[in-house]
């Protein structure tokens, strides 16, 4: 499993606090639909800070919502470690059968799923992150076509993502700044839209 | 790098050692001027009936390598395995090596693979290439060298639940698949889970394996309309993880050592058996091909034959 340890001072060395908001609105959105989606009790999505060789908790739906967000662990480690480095979707199962496990892992996040879905943020060949889905309800996990689905999601998320990245972002700034564009807040609005209408998909016909 | 001379060991001579580990032009048979039949003969095996191997077939004497996070120590699903590597990669000089280590595994992902494999072939030699869990290594070149590294060893299985996205090491891949082929050495890749193109599964020269949703844990099939050739099951499988316990999991990962235990059994009885062998004998096993009777005609004698 993951391991869930420091608490990050800041939600990504890259970002300013207000170049930060569209992304964050956008990220909160994408856990709360993927909750949504699989009926589960909670959702997470972890940035890649390929620097410091971390993952990084950068929105949560649920469970750990009020405390989980900023922390790290190491990029090559757990589900969520092998799902950032292979590029491939993962669900497991009856995580919390073994008591040893239970201990450790509620030492550090205080709750304890018995399921996990998780999938890579992947947009142009780069991988972004990683969007997992806790304990969701049984009809909807562990088939080869909610693996599918979770992959797709996560496609799409992070195609989003990648139109407000903080990179993308801070051009903007400098063009705002020469006087030249407003185009980040438009690229933002698309990809909201983009999400809500999903998400507005998604329960219509779940 | 070590250089242990691989050789099978099961029932039977052991395998010659195939010319294609040589570098070209060092032994390579480019063509057969001035020789005959009789310069290159051929102990075959003609492998399994219907491709099913027999009975007793055990993976017993099979080497069997599992490329992926590593495998934990004594895992009671698993045992002891018989060896156990890490790719390293220098941080400042970007030097890639690969060494022996103890760190077992960093995900519960290899532990998985290794347990299929165990469970299938209960008696083949289980090896582990770590190539995930040091620093990040998303970009493929230290999967990259696990892999060559794995193929220089001949071991006679590989089982690759990975691939890579990146089109720059499609090239090196392809030519890494085909000199494993010549050399005996079969790669059983997993197809990703999700339409994209990666590697190396997409090549021939390899056994690709995606996963069917039917219950059968003994059930593999071939696909008509590959890249992907073969499906085995991959959906709510009970597998080894980290703490020495089992979790149940989904994904083309799962299907892959299964077909690779599958191997290690088939070349356990058949160790003489090549890879198109034994990719054949996966093709005729398969649940959904169906054996149609020779047409009745005298030798020579072809027409069609509506019947079949």
């Amino acid at each position: 499993m993951t391991q869930r340890t420091d608490s990050a001072p800041s939600l990504s060395p890259a970002a300013a606090p207000d170049a930060d908001a569209p992304r964050s609105e956008l990220l909160q959105s994408v856990v709360d639909v993927a909750r949504a989606i699989f009926g589960a009790e909670a959702s997470s999505v972890f940035l890649l800070d390929e620097e410091a060789d971390e993952l990084v908790f950068q929105a949560v739906s649920g469970q750990g919502e009020e405390f989980l967000v900023g922390r790290r662990f190491p990029a090559g480690r757990g589900i969520a470690g092998w799902v950032a480095t292979s590029g491939e979707p993962m669900v497991v199962d009856d995580l919390s059968a073994d008591p040893a496990f239970d201990r450790s892992l509620a030492e550090s996040t205080a709750y304890v799923p018995n399921s996990l879905m998780a999938a890579p943020l992947i947009s142009d060949s780069r991988i972004l992150g990683v969007l997992e889905v806790l304990d969701p309800s049984p009809q909807a996990r562990s088939g080869v076509r909610e693996l599918d689905l979770l992959a797709m999601f996560a496609r799409q998320a992070a195609a989003a993502l990648r139109v407000i990245t903080p990179e993308r972002v801070r051009e903007a700034e400098q063009r705002a700044a020469s006087g030249a564009g407003l185009l980040e807040g438009a690229r933002r609005e698309d990809a909201l839209k983009l999400l809500g209408s999903l998400e507005r998909l998604l329960r219509g016909t779940g | 790098m070590t250089t242990t001379e691989p050789e099978r060991t099961g029932p039977g001579e052991p395998r010659p050692a195939p010319g294609a580990r040589r570098a070209p032009g060092q032994g390579l048979t480019w063509s057969l001027r001035g020789r005959g039949p009789e310069d290159v003969p051929v102990l075959a095996d003609p492998g399994p009936p219907l491709g099913r191997p027999a009975g007793p077939a055990t993976g017993r004497g099979v080497r069997v390598c599992v490329v992926d996070s590593g495998v934990e120590r004594d895992h009671p699903l698993i045992g002891p395995l018989a060896g156990s590597w890490v790719v390293v990669k220098d941080a400042e000089s970007g030097e890639i090596t690969v060494e022996p280590t103890t760190t077992g595994d960093t995900c519960g992902h290899g532990t998985a693979c290794a347990g299929i494999v165990r469970r299938t072939a209960p008696e083949c030699e289980i090896h582990s290439v770590r190539v995930l869990g040091e620093r990040f290594s998303g970009t493929g070149d230290v999967l990259m060298a696990g892999l060559r590294w794995a193929v220089e060893q001949g071991f006679d299985v590989i089982n690759l639940s990975l691939s890579t996205t990146r089109t720059r090491f499609a090239q090196e891949l392809h030519s890494l698949a085909d000199s494993a082929y010549f050399a005996r050495t079969v790669i059983v890749a997993s197809a990703h889970n999700t339409p994209v193109e990666s590697f190396p599964w997409r090549f021939a020269s390899v056994i690709s394996v995606g996963s069917h949703q039917e219950d059968d844990p003994e059930l593999h099939l071939y696909n008509p309309d590959p890249p992907v050739e073969f499906f085995g099951p991959g959906q709510n499988v009970t597998v080894p993880w980290l703490g020495g316990r089992t979790i149940r999991t989904t994904g083309n990962s799962f299907a892959t050592p299964y077909v690779a235990g599958l191997c290690a059994r088939v070349l356990s009885a058949h160790p003489r058996m090549t890879a198109f062998q034994l990719k054949n004998a996966l093709y005729l096993s398969a649940a959904n091909v169906r054996h149609a009777p020779r047409p009745s005609t005298a030798a020579g004698d072809i027409r069609d034959d509506s019947e079949n």
